[in-house]
Formats: structure tokens, C-alpha cells, sequence
């Protein structure tokens, strides 16, 4: 092995995050046993969270401001778009300060940096398969029922984490050098949330915006899930394919950009 | 015949350090400042990483133009003094940081520990940090598997290995991290001084594990400023000063060097600068020096018999608050000899600024070691002022002057050879006829 220095942008480094996957394992185990401890309520926070988000919604959007919500009741419509959401706001948010939490890890030790910020991105797939839970209960409760398309529900898993990861790559790096980015976050992600479907629908922007709205992979995201869960509207295949490109591109510009800071991460952090 | 197991070749590392920034000047100045300084921090943050000029006075190289060879199963010491650059060498092998210049080939696995138990998190507990903490230091998980029980007594915490390591003690955690470490298995092995830690026994273990790495034809190399500890364990050693290598050889000479040609001769360190100085905004050092009793200024090279005078004087900046000084006596290889404060019980006779609220001012605080209690050779002197009674540091400086002691016959007398131990008191001694054996 050759270390010397290294000069422009490289990608990541398959091979050694894959020597490494014990050590991802291990991070995303850590990181979701301590969340809860020394709680009395533990993993029911992944449920108390969407769920009274969706409450205090359901009662400002759905009931007072009347928001229309495609056809189906405004509490599941929000809450559908709601465990999408909380997963990427929680995700990205630890994520970004992954790096400035755990510093001895970076500048004591060697070990593919990468995996910091994602194992919470990983981790936080539990919590939205407990809130997906009770999508379920009411998904059963009003009687809806998926069609085929629920086929594609994978797919818009996938391109959630693969967003969070992009945007958690992102922040934590740029965290590292400018921890403006600690207080930007927050900040950030609640603008963020009215730039996506969660609270109205997407049908209420006009119809030639679409395309460009979906450059927010969450719309993409939110809106395709709406559409396989709850059959609100045909499964929008031009949102998800262009949110597809933005989120591959985040993700791109995300591990470059982490890849570039990670060679002097140890100095600056 | 063994193969090379680290070639560094003119490896260099610059950092940038901090430049000071003038102060307030107007009002005015003080509202430009404040709305131009975002873009003022952002610049600053870009220049730690970026450097645009070769002749920088900002910027140090932490390591300078160091060309090595390690062979394999060799086991190297790296010496020198604090910011030698000994750990930041360690760093540029270890990946932790790229290195500016030059490049390093190395042929097998590497694991660095600059730290006891990184990674460590005292809510999970010791099962869990194992797993966590080795896969970190880059073991599998089923490597861990099958070493768990091992690791689990070395570090002799079986009762407590499903407790959360906040409830261990310090002695327990810091065993446990080591273990998990002495139980890795690279080819490449890098310390920085983790084994100044825990009781005297497991020390000796870890020593023991250390010596059995090196015999076990692994490459080791080790940051200490233990010197015993490098010639015991060390075959060869290296020596750096401010970056750069200054020597290469056999341990025991680069010791004999380093020892030689380190700490000062005159028995007097000052800081004519009171912002430079240690301390804080309690109190700052002025400086240390060491006199010998009936000679005038200070020195480094006492007689045996006489009594040697250790003086720390200090600054104190902050009305009414209770010091209390002391030292702490090492000998060249890192032995501690005696630790004494200027308190009640430690002092022969009681000091009248203990533990009583001082005015701001200066302050010279004397400690006399009295003659005919150290060996011949060289020892540092460690100053430390605390506040009392929360004994929180204002000043802790690390073998800051170092003398020489030298018996000129009085107490050898025709004895030339070697006289161990690291005091050399003089004891009652009285024998007593018994008479003629009855046996």
C-alpha cells in the first residue's frame, strides 16, 4: 500500500467500505441502542413522532385551512407522506452532525469515514418501519387497499435513504469545516418540508411545475408513495424518475464532496 | 531475510497555525469587523486547509523531509521532545492524516493506537464496546468472536461484561480498550505512550504483550517518552526534532543522545513574556530555576551532598484566591521519584501562603530537596501551581528543567562501578558483635 498525498476528486471507495461492512454493522447497532436509552417510552418515539405530527396537521391543514388532500382522508394522507418525512429530517440530521460528535473516531483512529454518516441513515430505517406499522393499522382502519403498483415501494425506499445519504454526506463534510452547518440544519430541513408534498398535495401546484417541483427528491418520493399506498393518483413516473436523477446527483456531488474534505478531515475537525 | 515493512520517503506534513489578530480599535471599527467577519471566518477556515504560497509564516511543518526504512519483525522506538512531531508521524502512517509531501509504502496490515478505547461509549456496554471498538481498530466481527473470552479476561471483566461501561471504573475501562487492542492481530503495529495507563500490574502485562508482539516477528513502533520503556522494548529507535529526523540507531544510543542533549544546562527556564507564558487567567509562570546550596544564580549540576533548591516563580492575577505549588521529580527514563506540595504535612515546616487568600502579585515558591537523598544522573522537575481547595491546574508543566547530579567522591568513596537505584540516601547502618560462634 502507497499513502501519499492525494490530488482531486476521487469516489468512493467500494472495496474498503466493504472490508469495513463489521464496522457499518456495528455503527447503525450503536446507533440505534442508544437513541433509546434511559427512556421510558424507547422505540414508541419512532411512532410518537409522525404520529402527533400528523395530529396537530391534520387539525391546522386538514380541518381549519381545508387543504385538499387528493381524495382520501387528510389524517392518512399526511401520515403517508409524514414517516417519509420524519425518516429523511431525522435522518439527515444526525447525519450531518455525525462527524462533529464523534471526533476521536476521525482524528485517533483510521477507518473509511464514510460509514459515520451513514450509519444513522441506515439506523433510522427502523423507526420508519415501526411508524410504517401503523400506516398499515390505518391504512386497514379506512379501508384502503394498495393496488399492483405497491410493487414499487421498494424502489421509493431506496430512493429516500439514497437522498438522506446524499444530503447526510453533504452536511456532515461541510459541518466538519464550518460548524455553521449544526445551526443551519434544523433551520434547513423545516424549509425543506414545506418545499415537499407533506402537508398538501401535490395536485395543488400547477401541472407544468411538476417536473421541476420533483427536483426535490422527497416530492418525488412522498407523492409515489401516496400514489402505491394509497391510490390517491396514478403512480407519477416522470416526478419519481426526475426526483431518481436529483437524488443520484446529490448523492454523487454528496460522496465526492466527503471524499475531497475526508484527506484533511483529521486536521480540520 | 526479512522484508521492508515501512519505507517512508522525505514524508512531510505542514500545518497551519494560528496568526493573532489585532484587537479593537473604534467604535466603528468594531461594527466593520463584526459585519465583514463572515467573510473574514470563512477565509480563515479555507487557509487551514489550503496553502497558496511556499514561505508562509503561519504555516510549521509538523514533519519534515523523514526518510526511514523498517524492516519486518523490527521493533522502533521514535523519541524526541513534545511537538517533535512523534505523534503526527504516527498519524501519517496510521492514514489518520494525508501526508502535504512524499510517500509511504507499507507492505501489510496496519493498526494505529493513539488512544486507549476509541470509540468507546460509556452507555453500552463492555460486550457491545468490544464488538464496536474492534471493529474500528479494523477487526471482523467473527475474529472478535473468537477472541472475546480472551479479551474479556485479559482485561479481567468477566462479572461486568453486560454492564454499561459508565459503571466501570477508569482502571476497568481503560483495561478492557487495551485488551481489545493486544488482541488484534496486524502485521504493523503503531503506539502512541497507551501504556501509561492502568495499575502497575497490568502495565507489566501489556509490556509483556508488547515484547511478544515484536518476538512474534510483527513490526511495532512506539511514541513513549518512557525512555526505560523504548531501550527495554525497542531494538532501534528514532529521533526527532521540530519535524525533522535528527537520529537513527540503536536504542539505547539514540536514548543516550537524546538524554544528552535535551532540557537545559544553565538549571533556569524563563518566560520574559507574560501572554506566552503557562497558565491561565489565574496565573501565569514566570520561571523555573534550580540553585544549589552556597552558590550563587542557578545551575543544573549539584553536588550529591548538598541540598538542591527547586523555585517556581509565578504571577498570580487574581485576588484572593489559595495556590498551592508543587513538583513532581523524574529521572531520564521516566521514573517518578517524589511528588511534594508546599501543603500541610508535606512541608517541614508550614508555608505561610498556604492556604490563605494571596494578593495579586508575584511570588516565588522555594522547595529544598535535601542533599544525600538522590542517585547520581539526571533528573526533570515537573512545576505544577493548582487552586485550592478545588485543586483544578493553573499550571502543569511537564519536565521543565532538568540538572544533573554528580557525587565527586564524598559519598563513593573509591567506588567506581555502577551504584542502582533511583535515591541514594544515606541509612543508618550499625553492626554488632555477637561474639565467637558457638556452632
Amino acid at each position: 500500500m502507497i499513502i501519499k498525498p492525494r490530488k482531486g476528486w476521487q469516489l468512493i471507495d467500494f472495496h474498503e467500505l466493504w472490508r469495513y461492512r463489521d464496522l457499518l454493522y456495528f455503527l447503525v447497532v450503536k446507533e440505534i441502542k442508544l437513541r433509546y436509552k434511559q427512556t421510558i417510552l424507547g422505540g414508541l418515539w419512532a411512532i410518537i413522532q409522525p404520529f402527533f405530527m400528523m395530529i396537530v396537521f391534520t387539525l391546522f391543514f386538514g380541518n381549519l385551512a381545508d387543504v385538499p388532500s387528493d381524495g382520501v382522508p387528510y389524517p392518512i394522507f399526511n401520515y403517508s407522506a409524514m414517516v417519509a418525512w420524519m425518516y429523511f429530517a431525522n435522518a439527515t440530521t444526525i447525519s450531518a452532525n455525525s462527524l462533529i460528535m464523534d471526533v476521536s473516531l476521525v482524528s485517533k483512529v483510521y477507518c473509511p469515514r464514510m460509514t459515520i454518516p451513514l450509519a444513522p441513515v441506515l439506523a433510522f430505517l427502523l423507526d420508519f418501519f415501526v411508524a410504517f406499522v401503523i400506516l398499515v393499522a390505518m391504512m386497514l382502519w379506512y379501508s384502503i387497499y394498495p393496488g399492483a403498483t405497491i410493487a414499487l415501494l421498494p424502489v421509493l425506499v431506496m430512493l429516500m435513504v439514497l437522498t438522506a445519504a446524499g444530503i447526510g454526506l453533504v452536511l456532515s463534510a461541510l459541518n466538519a469545516n464550518y460548524r455553521d452547518i449544526r445551526y443551519t440544519v434544523t433551520f434547513l430541513i423545516q424549509f425543506w418540508m414545506f418545499a415537499s408534498p407533506v402537508a398538501y398535495p401535490t395536485s395543488m401546484i400547477p401541472e407544468e411545475y411538476h417536473l421541476i417541483y420533483a427536483i426535490n427528491p422527497m416530492a418525488g418520493v412522498i407523492e409515489g408513495l401516496r400514489s402505491v399506498l394509497l391510490g390517491s393518483s396514478a403512480f407519477p413516473t416522470e416526478m419519481v424518475l426526475v426526483s431518481t436523477a436529483s437524488s443520484a446527483t446529490i448523492f454523487l456531488i454528496g460522496a465526492f464532496y466527503f471524499r475531497r474534505t475526508e484527506r484533511y478531515l483529521a486536521d480540520v475537525i | 531475510m526479512a522484508g521492508i515493512a515501512i519505507n517512508t520517503n522525505n514524508i512531510s506534513k505542514r500545518y497551519r497555525i494560528g496568526t493573532i489578530e489585532g484587537g479593537y480599535k473604534t467604535f466603528r471599527d468594531a461594527i466593520t469587523e463584526t459585519i465583514t467577519a463572515p467573510l473574514r471566518n470563512f477565509r480563515k477556515l479555507r487557509s487551514l486547509t489550503q496553502f497558496r504560497e511556499e514561505s508562509e509564516d503561519s504555516a510549521i511543518w509538523a514533519v519534515k523531509d523523514v526518510s526511514f526504512k523498517v524492516s519486518e519483525g523490527e521493533v522502533m522506538g521514535i523519541i524526541g521532545r513534545n511537538g517533535a512531531g512523534k505523534t503526527t508521524l504516527l498519524k501519517l502512517l496510521s492514514r489518520i492524516t494525508e501526508p502535504t509531501a512524499g510517500f509511504i509504502e507499507i507492505q501489510g496490515r496496519v493498526s494505529s493506537l493513539l488512544e486507549v478505547g476509541t470509540g468507546f461509549h460509556p452507555e453500552l456496554t463492555g460486550r457491545e464496546n468490544i464488538f464496536l471498538n474492534g471493529t474500528i481498530l479494523g477487526m471482523r466481527k467473527r475474529d472478535i468472536e473468537k477472541k472475546f473470552d480472551e479479551i474479556v479476561a485479559f482485561a479481567e471483566v468477566e462479572k461486568f461484561v453486560d454492564t454499561p461501561v459508565k459503571r466501570f471504573s477508569t482502571g476497568m475501562q481503560v483495561r478492557l480498550a487495551f485488551a481489545v487492542a493486544a488482541h488484534l492481530e496486524p502485521e504493523i503495529l503503531l503506539v502512541d505512550e497507551v501504556l501509561a495507563v492502568g495499575d502497575l500490574g497490568f502495565q507489566k502485562k501489556c509490556l509483556g504483550k508488547m515484547k511478544s508482539f515484536g518476538e512474534g516477528g510483527r513490526t511495532v513502533l512506539i511514541v513513549s517518552h518512557n525512555m526505560a520503556q523504548i531501550v527495554n522494548l525497542c531494538n532501534r529507535a528514532i529521533l526527532l526534532d521540530a519535524g525533522e529526523l535528527v537520529m537513527d540507531g540503536p536504542a539505547s544510543d539514540v536514548v543516550d543522545y537524546y538524554v544528552a542533549t535535551s532540557g537545559s544546562s544553565i538549571g533556569e527556564v524563563i518566560w520574559p513574556e507574560m501572554d506566552n507564558a503557562p497558565g491561565n487567567e489565574i496565573g501565569r509562570l514566570i520561571a523555573v530555576r534550580i540553585f544549589q546550596e552556597n552558590v550563587n544564580g542557578p545551575t543544573a549540576e549539584v553536588d550529591i551532598s548538598k541540598d538542591i533548591i527547586v523555585e517556581i516563580e509565578y504571577n498570580n492575577l487574581q485576588e484572593g484566591v489559595w495556590l498551592c505549588s508543587s513538583i513532581i521529580l523524574k529521572t531520564v527514563t521516566g521514573i517518578e521519584v517524589l511528588c511534594c506540595a508546599n501543603a500541610k504535612g508535606q512541608s517541614t515546616i508550614d508555608d505561610p501562603w498556604y492556604e490563605r487568600p494571596r494578593p495579586i502579585g508575584m511570588y516565588k515558591a522555594r522547595c529544598c530537596i535535601p542533599g544525600n537523598l538522590l542517585n547520581e544522573g539526571r533528573y526533570s522537575v515537573t512545576a505544577i501551581l493548582a487552586i485550592m481547595p478545588s485543586n483544578r491546574p493553573v499550571f502543569h508543566e511537564n519536565e521543565v528543567v532538568q540538572f544533573d547530579v554528580h557525587d565527586t567522591g564524598v559519598m563513593r568513596q573509591h567506588y567506581y562501578g555502577d551504584w542502582p537505584g533511583v535515591v541514594r540516601p544515606q541509612l543508618l547502618w550499625k553492626t554488632d558483635y555477637l561474639g565467637q560462634s558457638q556452632m
